[in-house]
């Protein structure tokens, strides 16, 4: 498997740490209450299809990357830096 | 027998080999399988199961039966294809899974028992009494079947790994390979061409074939010279494509080495990582057996092996040879052996309308319904189109069945080939990989002139997509014959045993047995029977074995469909995947700057991570450790002791928002923190649970260094960088890991202050380094930090200097602290010295536990959020009954204590519905002169005085106990202030 860091290029998988959903760029805000944390930390969608999905290129530039991973093909669609992510430039 | 004249072996050079003891000779070019043929020699194996005789069936890497040991000692690789091993001088071959020879092997008697062996037998045979199964009958069983045995001694060989990449990747240098890798390469493609087989040509070598103006054989020759020549191409030869993986990325197991008498230091194997823009598999096909009573026995072949061994080896397999064959390709067998004067005494086709044109006698419409010979065919009889049986004198019995392409590598990302009624094949469908074209025989296209046309047009295909011009260009000629087969998979109404599964002994019957037990679909067929379950993995069972499936139970081949095909392709050593990566060079060692005088101080030398650290420095009078860690906890708790903790993470954080990112991260506040003051922080994860913990220094108003723990000093740094860049941006921080920039120590004891102002040109006092404090100082003219903070409850400081410099320091501070009574202590008596003080590791914070229940409940700060404060005070991590940390000490003061054991009360039984927490640490401690522990006790805070009983089941222990305070040393911390 390979992923195109937009920093580094196309590197192998190896280089890469999955996290998970990229559901966890949406933290709720402190006083949210402790449903919203709930749903923050446990409440998963399970697609059979595209899924944005949070990983770190630790052994490269160590940037956080939203990847859009379809789940059935493993085909990779997009790969974005989760900083850009975060201020609405992607 | 070899002929006088023929083949592409090197007649000059001759080459000694021995099998099962006896030397023979062959020719360079000659695989073992080609040459012990050449020797007459049939029997090359016993089946799995029953002990069968087995001689080579194929020419490939396919082989289901000639499986040998090559070499000796612990060199001895088992089940090695004689077709795939080259010979060279002295190399040593066994036979496998015979004894006490392979002519004669008792446990044939298995054979003569097989109508108790069918399959599934050992869930029905070996059932009373229940306790046999793992005491008797399974080792009976294992003992019984098999093939090679391992030398069980460390392997001595080297394996590497490698890269590469390109543009086109080609795999399988026959017609369809080789033109496509011509095409990519000539437009510019930057190509790698990977071939299984040591010679490329493929089929090239073992037909009589014309290319353009040229044989097939010299075509090829000035293909792969062309190729060669060209140096935007790589052509790996003995490399075996194992697989297909997401985004272009290929593994291929490259044969380096052991092919050669001498190895001169090179890798045994080498296993590739290819990744390629486009690929193109054209890897051919295998042909099929076709099951019929007795069609195991040495001398029963496939007919293009037959070929093989003739065009490619000089090599006829035998003297009166018999076709079998319900296709036109048997008939190429028939001729070719003919012109090469060798005995055809039939060819049967079992087509009844099929004309043949060889001067032999022909059976059309006839089927082969027995075999004879004990060790070697002697004999086939053949049912008659036209009624009655004819006995026919034969040594070898070539069989064609049709051919199977090879889809494998195409299917290896989950896809299902389809089946095409017209020329009886399982295809490969289109993008199954994605990037990946099929071309050749290996897409179903037999003929030479579709080989090339289909390789070409691949290639085309791959350049257009990478943007490259192509001009037209004409192929060469080539024949063009159209398919002709007739699908015919086993031959009924004759008695005896078919084989369809030659190494694992499953047989037409095993196949009815699983429909009539309704092990129907192919899954559960091949689960049930082991049918495509030896180690050619169904390459010569697994299509003919489903066929037969569907005929029993009147679906079409297309609708029961194949099992599913995975990597590898072929069996590939487990040693080939690991590489270099074994023994010491399994993962990285990571020293610290003082590692060398560790080790001249003769410290035992611990593990963390992929650190090294030092667990205790044993003098020559010390005969056990605990020995030398309660000198060095005496030193601490004593005098002064040091301690080389650069080990433990250092994060450097610098920006405005520093401070504030500090108080998101870690559970209390750290922004209130003075410059030049040092505070404890606790790290929670967003579930609630404690992370890690560490402390933090504020050495400008921006600037912080934070410490980790060792095991979690890359942890933390991602969680940082995630909380950095994905969930606050907008904060103007930046942060790096400096752990291996900076060397530290710790000095602890009474005397640490005087160790520490004898090294520094500043006053240290109570004023310029309280407790908690911190500053630059000066260490012999080196820039360095103190920390005046303290893991053991002792007066103490941690200093810091370049990491250059930390040999020079670590020897320097243990000299002046022996001169004080003093000296270096390990991880031993910090763990000790942390125990009686009561501080946690992560043997407490292993991902279970929270703040409160560490009793760190005011760690978290109620005047602002942080990861996990919402779910740390969700009712289920604040309600009573949790375990909470505890001190622990043995009622009798002698009585030893074992980390891992369960609490329970007094006068009930230990179980897991009386369980009351566990253990986390012990250790004797030195200075009470009695064991101590730290463990989880159920609602344990409010238990201080309590007796409890650690049980230890394991062991056999029990203690009884008494609930203490975590802290069991000065837990005023006068000390640590002094």
């Amino acid at each position: 498997m390979r992923l195109t860091c937009p920093q580094c290029g196309e590197r192998d998988r190896r280089e890469f740490t999955y996290l998970g959903a990229a559901k966890l760029l949406d933290r709720p805000k402190g006083d949210a209450g402790q449903a919203a944390f709930h749903d923050y930390v446990h409440i998963r969608d399970n697609p059979a299809g595209p899924l944005r999905e949070l990983w770190q290129h630790e052994f490269g530039c160590r940037a956080w990357l939203v990847v859009t991973r379809n789940t059935v093909t493993h085909e990779i669609s997009a790969v974005a830096l989760a900083q850009d992510v975060k201020a609405g430039k992607k | 027998m070899r002929l006088p004249v023929g083949g592409m072996v090197d007649r000059d050079k001759a080459v000694s080999f021995r099998f099962d003891g006896r030397v023979f000779s062959g020719f360079q070019g000659d695989t073992l399988a080609s040459a012990l043929l050449a020797n007459d020699v049939r029997l090359m194996g016993r089946s799995f199961k029953y002990h069968r005789p087995r001689g080579v069936l194929t020419a490939g890497s396919e082989e289901p039966n000639a499986l040998v040991g090559v070499g000796e000692g612990a060199r001895h690789l088992p089940n090695t294809r004689a077709t795939m091993q080259e010979i060279y001088d002295g190399l040593v071959a066994v036979s496998q899974n015979r004894w006490p020879s392979l002519k004669f092997d008792a446990m044939a008697v298995n054979d003569a028992l097989s109508p108790f062996l069918s399959a599934g037998f050992y869930y029905k045979t070996f059932m009373w009494p229940r306790s046999f199964w793992e005491r008797v009958y399974e080792p009976l069983i294992r003992r019984a079947a098999g093939l090679g045995r391992l030398s069980g001694l460390p392997d001595p060989e080297v394996y590497d790994k490698a890269w590469a990449f390109c543009d086109v990747f080609v795999i399988g240098a026959g017609p369809a390979g080789l033109s496509a890798a011509l095409t990519a390469a000539r437009w510019g493609a930057k190509v790698i061409l990977a071939e299984e087989d040591f010679t490329v040509g493929g089929r090239l070598n073992g037909e009589i074939l014309e290319i353009g103006d040229q044989s097939g054989l010299d075509w090829g020759k000035s293909a792969i010279a062309e190729l060669e020549a060209m140096p935007n191409v790589r052509v790996m030869r003995r490399t075996c494509v194992t697989g297909a993986y997401d985004g272009g990325s290929y593994g291929a197991l490259q044969r380096v080495s052991d092919h050669l008498a001498d190895r001169a230091g090179r890798p045994d194997q080498t296993f590739w990582r290819i990744v390629a823009k486009r690929a193109i598999l054209a890897g051919g096909s295998h042909e099929r057996m076709i099951a019929f009573p007795g069609n195991d026995r040495p001398g029963v072949m496939l007919a293009g092996a037959v070929r093989t061994y003739l065009h490619r080896f000089g090599v006829a397999a035998g003297s009166k040879v018999a076709v079998f064959t319900n296709n036109d390709d048997g008939h190429k067998t028939a001729r070719d052996l003919r012109a090469a004067g060798v005995r055809v005494t039939a060819l049967i086709d079992t087509r009844p309308d099929v004309v043949v044109n060889i001067d032999c006698p022909v059976y059309a419409g006839g089927q082969v319904i027995s075999t004879s010979g004990r060790l070697g065919l002697t004999a086939i009889s053949v049912r008659k189109a036209e009624g009655g049986i004819a006995r026919i004198d034969c040594d070898c019995l070539a069989v064609s069945g049709g051919w199977n392409p090879a889809v494998h590598l195409a299917c290896h990302m989950n896809g299902k080939p389809v089946w095409r009624e017209d020329i009886a094949a399982f295809m490969p469908v289109a993008g199954m990989v994605p990037g990946m074209q099929v071309a050749g025989a290996a897409n179903g296209a037999f003929s030479t002139h579709a080989a090339l046309a289909e390789g070409e047009a691949a290639a085309r295909a791959a350049l257009e997509f990478l943007g490259r011009k192509v001009a037209k260009s004409e192929l060469p000629k080539a024949e063009d014959a159209p398919v002709a087969v007739q699908a015919f998979w086993q031959v009924k109404g004759a008695r005896g045993r078919a084989w369809l599964d030659f190494q694992n002994d499953v047989t037409t019957k095993d196949l009815e047995l699983a429909h009539r037990e309704n092990f129907r679909s192919v899954e559960h067929m091949k689960r049930y029977t082991t049918l495509g379950m030896s180690t050619d993995q169904g390459k010569i069972a697994n299509v003919t074995g489903l066929a037969v499936m569907a005929e029993l139970t009147g679906r079409t081949i297309a609708e029961t469909g194949t099992t599913t095909y995975r990597p590898p392709y072929t069996s590939t050593q487990i040693g080939a995947f690991a590489g270099r990566a074994v023994g010491k060079d399994f993962a990285p060692e990571r020293f610290t700057p003082a590692h060398g005088f560790a080790v001249e101080r003769n410290a035992l030398m611990l593990e963390a991570g992929l650190w090294y650290r030092a667990a205790y420095f044993p003098r020559v009078n010390e005969a056990h450790w605990r020995e030398s860690c309660d000198r060095e906890v005496g030193f601490v708790r004593n005098a002064v002791g040091v301690c080389d903790v650069t080990t433990l993470g250092k994060i450097d954080l610098q920006g405005p928002d520093a401070a504030e990112f500090l108080d998101r991260v870690y559970s209390n506040m750290f922004s209130t923190l003075k410059v030049g003051r040092v505070r404890y922080g606790l790290m929670l994860r967003e579930d609630g649970f404690v992370m890690d913990d560490g402390t933090s220094a504020r050495l400008g108003e921006n600037h912080f260094l934070m410490t980790t723990t060792t095991a979690a000093a890359g942890p933390v740094m991602s969680h940082l960088e995630f909380c950095a860049q994905c969930l606050w941006p907008e904060l103007d921080v930046q942060f790096i890991s400096v752990t291996e920039q900076w060397a530290q120590f710790s000095i602890a004891g009474p005397k640490a202050r005087d160790l520490v102002q004898g090294i520094c040109r500043e006053v240290i006092s109570n004023v310029t380094f309280p407790y908690m404090g911190c500053g630059k100082v000066s260490v012999g003219g080196v820039a360095g930090r103190l920390f005046r903070i303290s893991f053991s409850g002792e007066h103490a400081y941690e200093i810091a200097v370049p990491a250059r410099y930390g040999d020079a320091l670590m020897r320097e501070l243990v000299t002046r602290a022996e001169a004080m009574g003093g000296g270096a202590y390990g991880l031993e008596a910090l763990n000790v010295l942390r125990i009686e003080k009561g501080h946690i590791t992560h043997a407490e914070i292993h991902g279970r536990t929270t703040a409160v229940d560490c009793g760190l409940a005011k760690m978290v700060s109620d005047k602002k959020d942080c990861i996990g404060k919402a779910m740390s005070s969700r009712v289920a991590m604040v309600e009573p009954g949790r375990d909470q940390l505890v001190g622990l000490k043995p009622v009798a003061s002698n009585a030893r204590l074992h980390a891992g054991a369960h609490f329970a009360g007094e006068g009930v039984v230990a179980n897991r519905l009386n369980d009351q927490g566990y253990m986390t640490s012990v250790c004797y401690s030195p200075t009470l002169g009695q064991m101590i522990g730290l463990g989880f006790v159920k609602d344990g805070h409010l238990r201080m005085g309590q007796r409890i009983r650690a049980c230890d089941p394991l062991r056999g222990i029990e203690t009884l106990c008494e609930i203490t305070p975590v802290c069991f040393i000065d837990p005023e911390g006068e000390r640590v202030r002094g």
